[in-house]
C-alpha cells in the first residue's frame, strides 16, 4: 500500500488502526472492508457546528451505534478564577460575568450573594436593587433559552427557530442595553447592590416588551411542539432518569424534566423570590424532548416574574439600588449615555470641584476597594442551566484569596455518555443540545 | 491563625499609598460552640449517631456565615459521605463538586478540598472540608459515592495538584495534558507562561508589577 496523507494505518496493542483526517478514502474503505472488526473511533470537535461550541466528542461506533462517548474540553479556558485573585472584589465582577456568557447575570449575582454574605450585609441590600436582579436575572432566562431553542434547532437542521428565537433576544438585549448600557457581560450587579437605578422610562418599556413577547413566543410554540420531525429527533432521545440526575449531581431543566420539582427559586428563595407568584415546570419524560418543554414552559413564567418585577419597581420608585454602608458601596454614581456606562458627569463635578474628601474617599474605595472579613462562603441561584454556585474564600483583604465556580455547564456535560451510549450518532447532536452546555462556562 | 501584611510591595516611609499598612488575619480553624443553630445540631447529632467514630473522624465542626463546615480526615472521608448521603435522617444526594484552596502559610495542611453537600429531600446544605500537607498531597475519591465528582476532582489535581486515590481516570481536563504546574496554586504566577517576540521575552504580569 502506498503512503496516504489522509489515511494512514499503524500497529498498536489492540491491532491495526487506521487514522482518517479527510480527502481520498477510497483506499482506506477497500482496506478496513478485509478486516472483521468495524470498531471506529470518530473525533468529533473542536471546530465543528453542531457541538455547541468549542466541545470536543470522542465518540466509538459500531456502525452507527455509540458505544462509548467522551468529553474533551479545556479549549475556552482563561483562567478567569485565578484573576480575580488579583483584582478588587467588585472588579471581580468583571470577570466572572465573562464565565457563562448567556447567563452573565446569574454569573454576577451568585458572585455578588457570595460576597455580601462574607461580609454579612445579605440583609441590608436594598429591596429596590434586589427586584432589579431578580427583573435582569429573569429577563436573561428568556435571552438564554432563546440561544438555546435556536442553536438547538441549527444543530438538529431545523433553520427556522433561530429566526425567532434570535428576534426575541434580541427584545432582551435591547432592555439590557438600556439598563446598563451593555448587552452581554453587563459587570451590572455589584456587591451591595446594582451598578445604578433603571432609567425612568424603561420600565414602561419593559412591560410592553413583556406583552410583545407573550405573543411571539407562540411562533416557535406551534412551530416545534408536537412537530413530528422535532419530536422523532427529541423524544426518547439523551435519556437520563431521576436516579441519574442525582448521582451525577444534574440540576436544572435536566432534573426538572426527570419530574423533580426542585428549583432554587422556590425551594432556597433569594433576592425576594419569596414574593413573586411563578410555578416550577416539570416533565416525567427524561429526554430532549422534555426538557425543550420545561424551557419553553420557563419563559412564560419569566414573564409572570418579570411583570411582577415592574409592580415592585413602579411602588419602590426612587429608593436605593445600592447599600448604604459607605464603606462598601461604590462611590461614583454612574450614568448611561450614547457610549455605554460611565461616570455622571454631576459626581465627576462633586469629586473634582466641590469635595477633597469626596475625593479622597473615592479614591481609596475604587483603587484599594473595601476589606472583607475573612472565612469562606457558599452562594447558590437558579441559572438557565441549573444551580450556578460560588465559593469564595477571604483572607481579610481586599481581594479575593479564592473564587471557585460551580458552573452547571460543567457538571451537567459529565452526563453526556450516560445519555449517548448505546443510542444512534445523530441522537448525540440532540442529547448534547438539550443539555445546553455553554463551553465559556464549562471552561471558565 | 495567619496574617498578612501590606499590598502592592510598598513598605515603609516611601508608602505614601497607605497599602503597606493593611493588616489581614487568615481564616480561624476552630470548632464553633454548640448550640449550632438552625438544622446545623441535628445534621451533627445524627451524624454521630449513626457513625460511631464521629469524634476521631470530625476534626472541627464550624459555623460561619450561616454554613455549616465539618472538617474531615482524609482516611475517614469516604465512611463520612456514604453514611451522609444513605443515613435516612441525612440524605445528602447531591455533592455539587469539588473547590481547591491553597495555604501556604498552614504547614502540615496547606492544601484544602471543599465539598459542597445538598439534601434535595431535606432542603439542606453543609459542606465538608478535608486538608492535605503539600508533600502528601493524597484525597481518597468520592466518585464511588457521587458519580458526578468525577469531572470536578480532575479540575482539582489539574489546578492543585491533589491526587485523588482511587479515581478511575485523574488526568488534567482544562489544561493541555502536557502542562507543567499547577495553576491556581498561591505559588504559581499569573499569566506564568513567558511571550516571545522577536527575540525578546515578556515577564508575566506579577512580575511585572507587584501583587505582593
Amino acid at each position: 500500500m502506498t503512503f496516504d496523507p489522509y489515511a494512514s494505518s499503524r500497529e498498536t496493542t489492540e491491532g491495526r488502526v487506521y487514522s482518517v483526517t479527510g480527502g481520498d478514502w477510497d483506499e482506506l474503505s477497500t482496506e478496513i472492508g478485509a478486516t472483521k472488526e468495524e470498531r471506529v473511533v470518530v473525533n468529533m470537535g473542536p471546530q465543528h457546528p453542531s457541538t455547541h461550541g468549542v466541545l470536543r466528542l470522542i465518540l466509538e461506533l459500531e456502525g452507527e451505534t455509540v458505544t462509548e462517548a467522551r468529553c474533551g474540553i479545556g479549549y475556552l479556558h482563561t483562567g478567569i478564577e485565578k484573576n480575580t485573585e488579583y483584582r478588587t472584589w467588585t472588579q471581580g465582577v468583571t470577570y466572572v460575568t465573562r464565565m457563562d456568557y448567556l447567563a452573565p447575570i446569574f454569573n454576577e449575582t451568585a458572585y455578588c450573594m457570595s460576597v455580601e454574605k462574607l461580609l454579612g450585609i445579605t440583609e441590608q441590600i436594598p429591596e429596590r436593587a434586589q427586584v432589579i436582579r431578580v427583573m435582569m436575572m429573569e429577563l436573561n432566562r428568556i435571552s438564554s433559552h432563546m440561544v438555546c431553542f435556536g442553536t438547538g434547532g441549527l444543530e438538529l437542521g431545523a433553520l427556522t427557530p433561530i429566526f425567532f428565537a434570535f428576534r426575541d433576544r434580541e427584545t432582551v438585549l435591547d432592555i439590557f442595553e438600556e439598563v446598563s448600557g451593555l448587552r452581554m457581560n453587563m459587570a451590572y450587579i455589584r456587591p451591595g447592590g446594582v451598578a445604578q437605578d433603571v432609567p425612568a422610562d424603561a420600565v414602561s418599556r419593559i412591560r410592553e416588551a413583556c406583552r410583545d413577547m407573550r405573543k411571539s413566543f407562540k411562533d416557535n410554540e406551534t412551530l416545534l411542539v408536537g412537530n413530528s420531525i422535532w419530536m422523532k429527533r427529541t423524544k426518547d432521545v439523551g435519556y437520563l432518569d431521576l436516579a441519574g440526575c442525582m448521582t451525577l449531581g444534574v440540576t436544572g431543566p435536566i432534573l426538572r424534566a426527570a419530574g423533580m420539582p426542585w428549583d432554587l427559586r422556590k425551594s432556597q428563595p433569594y433576592s425576594g423570590y419569596e414574593n413573586y407568584n411563578f410555578d416550577v415546570i416539570t416533565t416525567d419524560t427524561s429526554d430532549a424532548y422534555g426538557r425543550f418543554l420545561v424551557r419553553l414552559g420557563e419563559l412564560e413564567q419569566s414573564l409572570r416574574i418579570i411583570e411582577q418585577c415592574c409592580d415592585f419597581l413602579d411602588k419602590l420608585n426612587g429608593a436605593p439600588v445600592m447599600v448604604a454602608d459607605k464603606k462598601i458601596a461604590w462611590p461614583a454614581q454612574l450614568s448611561v449615555s450614547a457610549d455605554g456606562m460611565g461616570n455622571s458627569l454631576s459626581h465627576i463635578r462633586e469629586i473634582m470641584g466641590e469635595s477633597m474628601e469626596a475625593l479622597i474617599h473615592h479614591f481609596k474605595i475604587v483603587t484599594e476597594g473595601f476589606r472583607v472579613p475573612a472565612g469562606q462562603a457558599y452562594a447558590a441561584v437558579e441559572s438557565p442551566r441549573g444551580e450556578t454556585g460560588v465559593h469564595t474564600v477571604s483572607d481579610g483583604g481586599t481581594r479575593p484569596y479564592r473564587v471557585h465556580f460551580r458552573e452547571p455547564s460543567f457538571n451537567n456535560l459529565q452526563s453526556t455518555a450516560a445519555m449517548c451510549e448505546g443510542g444512534m450518532i445523530a441522537d448525540v447532536i440532540s442529547a448534547v443540545a438539550s443539555i445546553d452546555p455553554v463551553m465559556g462556562g464549562v471552561d471558565r | 491563625m495567619s496574617q498578612n501584611e501590606g499590598m502592592f510591595g510598598v513598605h515603609g516611609t516611601g508608602d505614601t499609598s497607605g497599602f503597606g499598612g493593611l493588616v489581614r488575619t487568615g481564616v480561624s480553624t476552630g470548632s464553633s460552640e454548640r448550640p449550632y443553630g438552625s438544622y446545623f445540631d441535628d445534621v451533627a447529632d445524627d451524624l454521630e449517631r449513626a457513625y460511631p467514630d464521629f469524634n476521631d473522624a470530625i476534626e472541627a465542626v464550624v459555623v460561619q456565615n450561616g454554613e455549616l463546615t465539618l472538617h474531615v480526615k482524609r482516611e475517614k472521608l469516604e465512611e463520612v459521605a456514604r453514611i451522609l448521603r444513605d443515613n435516612s435522617n441525612l440524605q445528602f444526594e447531591m455533592c455539587l463538586g469539588v473547590s481547591g484552596v491553597h495555604y501556604p502559610e498552614q504547614s502540615g495542611r496547606e492544601l484544602h478540598a471543599v465539598y459542597p453537600l445538598l439534601s434535595i429531600s431535606r432542603n439542606r446544605r453543609i459542606r465538608l472540608e478535608v486538608s492535605v500537607p503539600d508533600s502528601d498531597p493524597h484525597i481518597p475519591t468520592l466518585v464511588e459515592v457521587w458519580a458526578g465528582n468525577n469531572w470536578h476532582e480532575r479540575e482539582t489535581f489539574d489546578m492543585f495538584g491533589i491526587i485523588f486515590d482511587g479515581h478511575a481516570g485523574l488526568t488534567r481536563i482544562l489544561m493541555p495534558d502536557d502542562w507543567a504546574g499547577h495553576p491556581q496554586r498561591k505559588d504559581y504566577p499569573l499569566g506564568g507562561i513567558p511571550v516571545e517576540f522577536h527575540g525578546a521575552t515578556i515577564p508575566a504580569p506579577s512580575e511585572r508589577r507587584s501583587y505582593r
